[in-house]
């Protein structure tokens, strides 16, 4: 069975003014099936974002391939996306920004719809009942709703694609804490329901430990572990892998300072 | 869970979201004195500009009246030196000097918004190329370079205006740029292509609608530097052609008879009465459209 | 608690009121806020965004927004800060009660060395010489643990890192030995290593100095962590207000369990395995 999405030796790397070119992924190689739910954890820097942006097309690559479902991931230039790259899609981290301020939301999601292959997949009001919202927003603009409330509004239109592949470049990191493990869980559930493969970037390894099904920690460029959530929660092998995991303070009342 | 508010961004207080939205939905800028004067002013000359024929005293060209009349009962403006009811001149002067400079803008608004888009957005190549030719034009002085192009064309009306639109275009080409790439680059933008969007269904759809403001704003207040710049070639003798009555070149003529004032107060007053309109508008406008960031800095006490 | 916390050098809220506009159409955001900040402990506030908590931490500094109109009390050092001239009360910040924001790159001059970031106010309000404010810059950076602190005073704030810029900015704080510090989001737009360090930072400064900590965050497991008592906002009033552990393991009110119960947990949830002794 061919994976989903195939990473073989990439290398993202960029040109810093008056230093030699940073590295942001080194030869990164990894693999994606179908239906999965893979989490991408690491801190600032370490080109998990990076990463992400390269898979859908929004980066070059310096060496190594990226191969989705047997098409090569090309570079999203002037021309317009190949038809199989668009089931491909992305929910980006700033909620204020992923969406045109001038066109009503209902607008925005049905552009998803239009490139969904099986045309009767959803309505616009399905699909926002399925991320928790009214039906009447689809005449309302962005920014008349939250940030959280913006960030299921992207995850809609995401979904109205009916894509194989969602990911999210940390896509919680600007919500409330008390709605972060919500919006998570729902791509979760919208993505497998669709019957699509989840790859979540995230720096907040607790969240992912509920939503993945496997784990990869990227330190400097390089994954340095992979495994089964559960399995990297409960057993780090390594040590950064164990110096992040020490260093989520738990939300136990008991004062313990994390580190 | 409380999600009834929305806040602007994080963490910035939400209080100031809640008043930016209302401000967004009453533009109650729009009903401060000046917009208020601004517009009347424009449409009152622009009526004026209309009914000239209908209620004008005698006609343009009329040669019937007695030289150098100042101001009386029966020529409220009085007379110039060829007889001519300048009233009646002022109120057709309208048509030229109010409305080839609106065409005006807007034409280079047109002009130097789609090269500014195509610049910003294809970058590159057209961006090197489109900029260095504004960059060309702007390292001349405005109204000597329209002097030199109306002068080559020839004195016309026609090649005034061409004149101008050759100066005025390059900077709606940078300021469109500007906003374009700024733009592009906003995730909105790239969602649209991710799901699809060919780079000029993006412009259109995504990044125009959100970059026009500011746009619309340099045009309002570009009409006034039209209008003086019209007026300024016909002064010269390079835009309308006597007997044509324009107010710059009323202003002109006024000059060479110096002691009859009334010749070019009164057309002066004109150019300085729409000029002055289309700015109090323009102010309003770029006030209006703005309205977080003008709250977000008056309320961050910091 | 046997003293009131205003008279040892911490701060008293009582009755907190703010709201933006007038008559009918004023919107109140803060809605009676009553809070006590004693010397020598972390106090938590709580809440999501437009609960008012950081509007709480802005209005103890004269920050709220002009157009605010605010009641009640806020005692500290035995006089109302809501009564004080402009004047009285410029002194009072940063020299008495100081803040540290979410995001240390702006809280700082981008072009103006760290040395002279730190001592530029501490001069000016104790009229120390240039040589003996930085010596103590120096040893407040010592304090924060910013690798070589002589050095550190000489570069810019974008030679540093977001971990380190922010203990620049905790220094930049407790410069003038404030005996008040009211952190919004201290951690928030930090790694969650560097923000290891900054908690613990921040405890050891609270533990050390006997600092007055007010924790402003809608993150519950920093809360947990840091906070000695927490006091839950919720659209401008507070809805639970005690001990660490209870607020954490059994709150009493139902939007404070919500908030809980929110948190990312696999079965059961660390809270409730502190309670029962249970590891999973």
């Amino acid at each position: 069975m061919t994976a989903l999405l195939e990473l073989d030796g990439v290398k993202v790397s960029y040109r810093v003014a008056g230093r030699p070119r940073l590295v942001a992924v080194d030869d990164v190689s990894l693999s994606l099936g179908t239906r999965q739910v893979l989490g991408l954890v690491g801190e600032s820097g370490c080109g998990k974002s990076t990463l992400a942006r390269a898979i859908c097309g929004l980066e070059g690559l310096d060496s190594g391939s990226i191969t989705f479902d047997g098409t090569p991931v090309t570079r999203l230039g002037m021309r317009t996306r190949d038809r199989k790259l668009l089931r491909i899609q992305m929910v980006f981290q700033n909620p204020y920004a992923s969406l045109n301020p001038r066109r009503t939301i209902g607008k925005q999601i049905e552009d998803g719809l239009k490139v969904n292959p099986d045309r009767s997949a959803w309505t616009v009001p399905d699909l926002l009942a399925h991320v928790e919202l009214d039906a009447s927003a689809r005449s309302r603009f962005p920014h008349q709703f939250s940030g959280g409330q913006r960030q299921r509004i992207a995850i809609a239109r995401a979904i109205a694609s009916g894509p194989d592949l969602l990911v999210g470049d940390e896509p919680i990191a600007s919500l409330d804490a008390s709605l972060q493990a919500r919006v998570a869980g729902l791509m979760r559930s919208l993505a497998l329901e669709t019957g699509a493969s989840l790859l979540f970037i995230s720096h907040d390894l607790s969240v992912v430990r509920v939503i993945a099904d496997d784990v990869a920690v990227m330190s400097r460029g390089k994954i340095v572990e992979r495994g089964d959530v559960n399995e990297v929660w409960s057993n780090p092998q390594q040590p950064y892998t164990k110096q992040l995991l020490s260093a989520i303070p738990k939300v136990d009342g008991l004062g313990v300072l994390p580190g | 869970m409380s999600q009834t508010t929305a806040p602007a961004s994080r963490p910035q207080p939400d209080v100031l979201a809640v008043a930016a939205r209302r401000r967004l939905r009453f533009p109650a800028a729009l009903r401060n004195p000046l917009a208020v004067t601004g517009t009347a002013i424009i449409v009152v000359w622009l009526l004026l500009a209309l009914l000239a024929p209908m209620i004008s005293p005698a006609g343009p060209l009329a040669q019937d009246f007695e030289r150098l009349q100042p101001p009386s009962a029966a020529h409220w403006f009085g007379t110039d030196q060829l007889g001519r009811d300048v009233l009646a001149r002022v109120l057709d002067g309208a048509r030229v000097s109010i409305i080839l400079p609106l065409l005006l803008v807007v034409s280079s608004l047109l002009v130097g918004t789609i090269a500014g888009s195509v610049a910003g957005y294809f970058g590159k190549v057209a961006d090197e190329v489109i900029m260095r030719i504004a960059d060309l034009v702007f390292a001349f002085p405005t109204i000597i370079l329209a002097m030199v192009i109306a002068a080559s064309l020839g004195p016309s009306l026609t090649n005034a205006v061409i004149a101008m639109l050759i100066v005025s275009w390059p900077a709606y080409a940078r300021v469109t740029r500007s906003l374009v790439v700024v733009a592009s680059r906003s995730e909105y933008v790239v969602a649209g292509r991710l799901l699809g969007n060919s780079p000029f269904v993006s412009l259109g759809k995504d990044i125009l609608p959100n970059i026009i403001a500011p746009v619309v704003v340099l045009a309002t207040l570009d009409v006034g530097t039209a209008i003086l710049l019209l007026a300024g070639l016909s002064f010269l003798g390079l835009g309308a052609v006597p007997p044509t009555p324009d107010w710059g070149a009323m202003v002109s003529d006024g000059v060479q008879n110096f002691s009859s004032w009334w010749i070019s107060v009164f057309p002066g007053l004109a150019i300085l009465t729409v000029v002055l309109a289309f700015n109090f508008l323009g102010d309003a406008l770029r006030d209006t459209l703005d309205p977080r960031t003008a709250d977000a800095v008056k309320g961050r006490a910091l | 608690m046997s003293q009131p916390a205003a008279s040892t050098g911490g701060l008293s809220i009582r009755d907190l009121t703010l709201s933006i506009g007038r008559g009918e159409k004023a919107k109140r955001i803060l809605r009676g806020i009553s809070l006590d900040v004693p010397a020598g402990r972390i106090t938590g506030l709580a809440g999501e965004s437009g609960s008012g908590k950081t509007m709480t931490g802005m209005t103890v500094l004269g920050l709220q927004p002009e157009q605010a109109t605010v009641g009640g009390v806020i005692e500290f050092d035995g006089r109302n800060l809501l009564e004080l001239p402009t004047k009285e009360l410029n002194t009072l910040r940063g020299n008495d009660i100081a803040m540290v924001f979410q995001d240390p790159t702006s809280s700082l001059h981008p072009m103006l060395s760290i040395g002279s970031q730190l001592t530029d106010h501490l001069r000016q309000h104790t009229g120390m010489s240039k040589r003996e404010a930085l010596e103590r810059a120096r040893v407040v950076l010592e304090q924060v643990k910013v690798p070589d602190p002589a050095g550190a005073l000489k570069k810019y704030p974008h030679q540093f890192s977001g971990g380190q810029l922010q203990r620049v900015a905790i220094a930049s704080a407790i410069m003038c030995s404030p005996s008040v510090l009211i952190a919004d989001e201290p951690t928030t737009a930090l790694d969650v290593t560097v923000q290891a360090g900054i908690l613990r930072l921040l405890r050891e400064l609270c533990d050390d100095l006997g600092l007055a900590i007010l924790l402003v965050t809608h993150d519950l497991g920093v809360m947990s962590a840091l906070a000695d008592t927490i006091a839950v906002m919720r659209e401008g009033e507070i809805v639970e207000h005690g001990d660490r552990f209870q607020v954490i393991t059994a709150p009493r009110d139902p939007y404070t369990r919500a908030l809980i119960d929110a948190l990312p947990h696999d079965g059961s949830t660390d809270a409730e395995q502190a309670t029962t002794g249970d590891a999973s």
